[in-house]
């Protein structure tokens, strides 16, 4: 008798599509149906740490802004802990770690508000420099794609990051470096996403 | 006490059973692929963990399409399905407490979205989407009415077959999941360029819902069913070996 392997294979995913809104973010598609829309709030007015937006376009393989994108964000708090059951330590009430953003139809941007996350341990107790994880999808993206956001400011913590060093192109690591600004006194990053060129941005298979 | 184990991690994601990025048929894919190769992460605590949603994100009644934008005693124009199904995970455990969303078309192939300009009448009484929880055996459930077949900008003349998109969030990052649901014996599946990204037909016949006559509601409401299998993970036992326990 042949053994068997008793799996089940994954759901394939399909495109969002241009429509993502309806599901997703009902009021961007110009209807109010739910009491609370979801992911808006990433890190509540108890959240602790340094407030930040962070901000950008997503351009397509014309250098084109993709004006229907929607992006959800994953982080841990300040102290590097992400509001989860199975990882170890407490976060803050009101910090949620998880938000959802669109593109504005118009121009491309998005853009959202949060605090800034500590460092994270990684795999073998390796340090994680601090970071965000973007998850993206919109029409024309087949599966939704991975990738993280760093910060300029953490130049140190970047150099020695298990992930960013995984990268074997150093000129590549720089697409997932966001650039800090300061606007009325609030740190904002720019972190532009290029889906397709010379610029590409690393996309991660995690 | 025994000290809580670390979370599993993820079995790698089948790539070839998923749609590649470019397909050339899928115009948009063209230039929205990316061409540079994926870097291949093992987890960590970010891939692992994932936004929890409970019932306070969630009301009861998010998940009836049929009356979530109705008029009081309307009931948008359609045929009246219930969708319903489970998600598991490759290891065929149910996921529990999961946020299941969904969007789609009316009965006339239109949505509700301002950059939606198809002829097709919109239906006052039908807003498009709904959201519910998994309950403690992975299961969820929908009412709604079934979508109409539309036509898109891809060839001159391609229609999407009846479908309704599915976000599914699982426990970790890792297995977030957007795909859409087909209907068993609509002759545009076999058509669509967008179906045709996934190049294996057994992948594609598990967006397939089935006819599901044990579930419909004699003389109210015919059925479909649809499971969501979303990435499994490793046993603890594999596990504590890496740990070096
Ligand atoms: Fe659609």
């Amino acid at each position: 008798m042949r053994q068997k392997l008793e799996y089940l294979k994954e759901t394939p995913s399909q495109t969002a599509g241009p429509y993502v809104h309806i599901g997703l973010a009902p009021g961007a598609a110009g209807f109010e149906i739910y009491g609370q829309e979801l992911g808006r709030d990433i890190a509540g007015p108890n959240a602790r740490g340094e407030r930040i937006r962070v901000e950008g376009v997503v351009t397509d393989g014309t250098g084109s802004p993709v004006k229907d994108v929607l992006l959800e964000a994953w982080q841990a708090n300040a102290d590097g802990i992400y509001a989860h059951p199975e990882h170890t330590g407490e976060v803050e009430d009101g910090f949620r770690g998880w938000g959802r953003v669109i593109t504005d139809f118009e121009t491309g941007e998005w853009g959202f508000d949060t605090v800034k996350p500590g460092p994270v341990m990684g795999r073998g107790g390796q340090m994680m420099a601090p970071h965000i994880n973007l998850w993206i999808v919109a029409r024309g993206i087949n599966v939704g794609l991975n990738t993280r956001i760093y910060f300029e400011d953490e130049a140190a913590a970047n150099a020695a990051d298990p992930v960013l060093n995984v990268i074997e192109w150093e000129r590549r690591r720089a697409t997932l470096i966001a650039r800090r600004a300061l606007r009325d006194g609030l740190a904002v990053y720019r972190f532009d996403i290029r889906l397709q060129g010379e610029d590409e941005t690393v996309f991660f298979d995690i | 006490m025994t000290k809580p184990l670390p979370p599993g991690e993820f079995y790698q994601r089948d790539r070839r059973w998923h749609p590649p990025a470019l397909s050339q048929d899928y115009k948009t894919s063209v230039t929205r692929s990316p061409q540079f190769p994926q870097i291949s992460l093992e987890n960590t605590a970010s891939e692992i963990t994932g936004p929890v949603f409970g019932h306070n994100d969630v009301n009861a009644s998010d998940n009836d399409l049929l009356s979530n934008f109705a008029q009081p005693g309307e009931s948008p124009i359609g045929e009246r399905i219930i969708v319903h199904g489970r998600v598991l995970d490759e290891n065929a455990r149910p996921v529990p407490n999961t946020l299941v969303e969904i969007w789609q078309a009316n009965a006339s192939g239109r949505y509700r979205h301002k950059k939606d300009t198809y002829l097709g009448a919109l239906d006052p009484n039908f807003g498009g989407c709904g959201r519910t929880l998994t309950d403690e055996n992975g299961c969820y459930h929908f009412r709604t009415v079934k979508p109409g077949a539309y036509p898109w900008r891809n060839w001159v003349n391609d229609w999407r077959p009846a479908h309704i998109h599915v976000s599914v969030f699982g426990s970790g990052f890792a297995q977030r999941l957007i795909t859409q649901l087909y209907f068993e014996g609509d002759p545009l599946i076999a058509r669509c360029p967008i179906v045709n990204t996934i190049p294996d037909p057994e992948a594609v016949e598990m967006l397939v819902a089935r006819l599901d006559m044990n579930a419909t509601i004699p003389l109210d409401t015919i059925a479909y069913r649809f499971d969501i299998v979303l990435r499994g993970r490793r046993s603890t036992l594999f596990e504590n070996r890496l740990e070096g326990n």
